[in-house]
């Protein structure tokens, strides 16, 4: 009896449990599980584009449909499940509460009821390939007519519904994670902490948070209206006349364009959402590693803010082929370079922080420079796209794909990385591989390079992204194939470069070194004793300095938190 | 008009290090900013008794804040709806909008949704009433449930009247040959007050909790959290409401 007891507390502590800290890792492990199945995807996609007579094991050969289902769960996994679940709900979860020096959030349970909300959305989605008709085709965007009617194409019956259902629920569950995080942050800062004593981890945290909150309620409408469009003979988004697979249509006529409009004022802020964190660990781990204080902390976080604010005003520079107006597309393209003043001031002050040496050339702080480099390489594109008139011959071309692969989905993977092997020791009190992290982090940089940085070329000789497959292509479209058989080639090898990753993480969980109590000797509150898993239920850390305490020459004998921790005895 | 700021000098505690020099800040009461937010002069641990409320409100108002985000889409649909139009053969721009005659029942479902909100004011306040509060913390009885059950049970009564009165304006729409899927304005009138109903059942449901939290709450602070929150949520819907109607009475 006993024995099941213990199982059941066990049960309770690992999976049912409402420790932040626990359901940070599970939104780990979903993000691990995802990008793993978005990378097979994504491999099968290269497999089909650069071999497309070759008959899949076990399926036979890939159809165009089945190529523009992969695209959509592809993308659909990446941006909801990888890059918005972990960064954000997940390390937000994991470390917020520590790093601001509360035992835990305002609200677990709602926390915890995101994870599994989010969890459920994730098998939704995936059941998509297992019901009549397969995966939706219509793209991670889902525009309409395409994604209204269930007769235009093989997923968009009932594939499409259980798509919406899934997107339903992830709005659910990152509405409430986001709302637990930003009254964690409001309510349960430890004496002392103030707003400018927050580390910029916690300011990115929050106001991604914030920008959940409305672009996911927005998304949630768009959602509601698109399944009223599907089944209840309403045309919100659907033309007068419409054609669809050879039957013409009529309904009361919507404009597709209003999905697109709610679609990308959901769709732009998210991509900060998904990169925001990514740009706060980079500011701390810099800090931490280069043992000197981010250049200036005030214009780290005036910058963040502003980030958040005109993520909100940009949303159409995705719509300036699609039939907008010119004078909007104008407006839209102004607010996009404008965008790009605050990123560069981070970059600029991170490459200043840079400046100097002394740099700790730890793995968390070489995938640190790697999302570095990317957001660099993937950013400089961005104020070229954002130009209309490039952007009309560019933006159905591959040089879209290399733009937002760099700048988001690498770069955001480089923070993730960074982020675990930084946090690892948090996790399970051991370290991961130095020398196995260092030959993972190059492999990986050198393949995210060979991947996506010839697509900028493919993009602009002018090959057409979303096309399974291109019959009868122009002579000049033939002479990009050996570069495309290269990339496949290379996805191949960034693909096998992360087992290395997998084999680290799962060894080093058991087997890795213990891990100092403060191993990076960083400054921020979640690696004080306060925090501890022994330390006393009532300790409560005050904070006396700001986040980023660092100095020069290098102290190895340890930084000190600038916290005081009291324990009232009672 | 010039402001007058008054700036108070931020005290630091400066230890002298013994080398001669500056000698570092180590004690920086407000945060190194001046930010106004003496943390120091803060008691620790639980800060009186009204903070759980105080949490539960904060958590609920930014549910609210994406709820309002919520139907701020839907709004703005509607204005973008109206505008979309095509072009005839003669060359004209022809707005598709046709406008939609409201239901005069809703009038009276707006007046009872107003007189609803009143009768959940009541119901919170009896839960604050400084007497009464006190005698339910010494245990001497339960005056502010007594007092409290029968304004929220009235209130929910209110709420399932607006919900038929909503229900009879749809039929007589229907009846008119005005259906969900008869034309844009229509679309938006059955989006807008369905989306809206749903989130006053979902209060209903709300208010059925706080009652019963009423009776089965130990604790008098679960039992003000309960009502309090249910009443936010209430008059939100209310205010929500009163402006939906406003937009589907003369934004046709």
């Amino acid at each position: 009896m006993d024995e099941s007891l213990k199982k059941r507390s066990r049960f309770r502590r690992c999976v049912l449990t409402t420790d932040h800290r626990v359901i940070g890792m599970q939104y780990l492990w979903l993000g691990l599980a995802a990008v793993t199945c978005g990378t097979l995807l994504s491999l099968l996609m290269r497999i089909h584009l650069v071999w497309p007579n070759t008959a899949m094991p076990g399926y036979g050969m890939l159809k165009p449909e089945d190529y523009l289902a992969l695209v959509t769960i592809h993308g659909t996994l990446m941006i909801f499940f990888v890059l918005t679940a972990a960064p954000q709900n997940g390390l937000a979860s994991l470390v917020l509460p520590g790093q601001i020096g509360a035992r835990r959030m305002v609200f677990p349970v709602l926390n915890a009821l995101s994870f599994w909300i989010v969890l459920g959305s994730l098998l939704v989605l995936l059941a998509t390939f297992a019901v009549t008709g397969g995966a939706p085709i219509s793209g991670w965007t889902s525009y309409p007519p395409l994604s209204a009617i269930a007769g235009a194409g093989p997923g968009q019956a009932m594939g499409m519904d259980l798509w919406l259902v899934s997107i339903a629920l992830f709005c659910f569950g990152s509405i409430l994670s986001a709302i637990s995080v930003i009254a964690t942050v409001l309510l349960r800062r430890a004496p002392g902490m103030t707003w400018m004593r927050m580390p910029l981890t916690v300011w990115s945290w929050f106001v991604g948070a914030c920008m959940i909150v409305p672009a996911f309620s927005v998304l949630l409408a768009a959602a509601t209206m698109l399944f009223s469009d599907r089944h209840m003979g309403t045309s919100f988004f659907l033309p007068a006349v419409d054609v669809v697979s050879g039957h013409i249509l009529h309904r009361a006529g919507g404009s597709p364009l209003l999905w697109l409009h709610l679609f990308w004022f959901f769709g732009h802020p998210e991509v900060y959402i998904a990169v925001l964190p990514a740009m706060g660990l980079t500011s701390a781990l810099l800090a931490n590693f280069s043992r000197r204080p981010p250049i200036s902390y005030r214009a780290m976080v005036y910058a963040t803010i502003a980030i958040g604010v005109l993520g909100f005003m940009v949303w159409g520079h995705h719509m300036f082929v699609s039939g907008m107006n010119p004078y909007a597309s104008r407006s839209f393209s102004l607010t996009t370079i404008a965008i790009a003043v605050p990123s560069t001031i981070e970059v600029i002050l991170w490459l200043g922080t840079l400046m100097g040496g002394g740099l700790r050339r730890t793995t968390p702080l070489l995938f640190t420079l790697g999302f570095l480099s990317m957001f660099i390489t993937g950013g400089a594109t961005g104020p070229i796209l954002a130009q209309p008139v490039l952007d009309s011959y560019l933006h159905n071309t591959y040089f879209v794909v290399a733009h937002f692969h760099l700048v988001m989905g690498m770069a955001g993977v480089f923070a993730l990385f960074a982020a675990v092997y930084y946090w690892f020791p948090l996790m399970t009190g051991r370290m991961m591989n130095e020398a196995l992290g260092k030959w993972h982090f190059w492999l990986t940089l050198v393949g995210a390079y060979a991947v996506f940085f010839p697509m900028h070329w493919a993009g602009l000789a002018g090959e057409p992204r979303h096309y399974a497959q291109l019959t009868g292509t122009a002579a000049y479209l033939a002479q990009l194939v050996p570069l495309q058989k290269f990339i496949s080639l290379a996805a191949f090898a960034l693909g096998a470069a992360q087992l290395l990753f997998v084999w680290n993480l799962l060894h080093s969980m058991r087997h890795g070194r213990i891990a100092a109590r403060n191993p990076w000797q960083a400054t921020t509150l979640e690696w004080s004793e306060a925090y501890a898993e022994d330390a006393p239920e009532n300790a409560q850390t005050v904070m006396v300095g700001g986040p980023y305490e660092y100095s020069l020459p290098h102290d190895q004998a340890g930084t000190a938190i600038p916290c005081e921790t009291i324990v009232e005895r009672e | 008009m010039p402001a007058i700021i008054t700036r108070t000098p931020v005290d630091t505690e400066r230890k002298d290090p013994g080398i001669g020099g500056k000698p570092p800040v180590d004690h920086r009461p407000t945060g190194g900013g001046g930010d106004g937010e003496n943390w120091d002069k803060h008691p620790h641990g639980r800060r009186g008794p009204r903070e759980l409320l105080g949490h539960y409100r904060l958590g609920l108002f930014f549910a609210l804040a994406g709820d309002l985000m919520f139907f701020t889409a839907l709004v703005l649909a509607f204005y973008v709806q109206q505008h979309t139009g095509h072009i005839d053969p003669a060359n004209d721009y022809v707005l598709d909008w046709v406008p939609l005659v409201i239901p005069p029942i809703l009038w009276i479902n707006t007046a009872i949704i107003l007189l609803s909100s009143i009768t959940m004011e009541v119901a919170r306040r009896q839960l604050f009433s400084e007497i009464h509060v006190m005698e339910e913390w010494f245990g001497l009885g339960r005056p502010a449930v007594k007092r409290a059950a029968p304004w929220l049970i009235a209130t929910a009564v209110l709420g399932s009247l607006f919900l038929a009165g909503q229900l009879l304006a749809w039929s007589q729409l229907k009846a008119e040959g005005v259906y969900y899927a008869s034309s844009p304005s229509s679309h938006f009138f059955y989006m807008i007050t369905a989306t809206h109903g749903l989130h006053l059942l979902l209060g209903v449901f709300a208010l059925t909790a706080a009652l019963l939290a009423l009776f089965l709450a130990k604790r008098m602070e679960i039992r003000q959290i309960a009502v309090d929150c249910a009443a936010w949520y209430w008059h939100t819907m209310g205010i929500l409401w009163i402006f939906l109607f406003g937009l589907l009475l003369f934004g046709q």
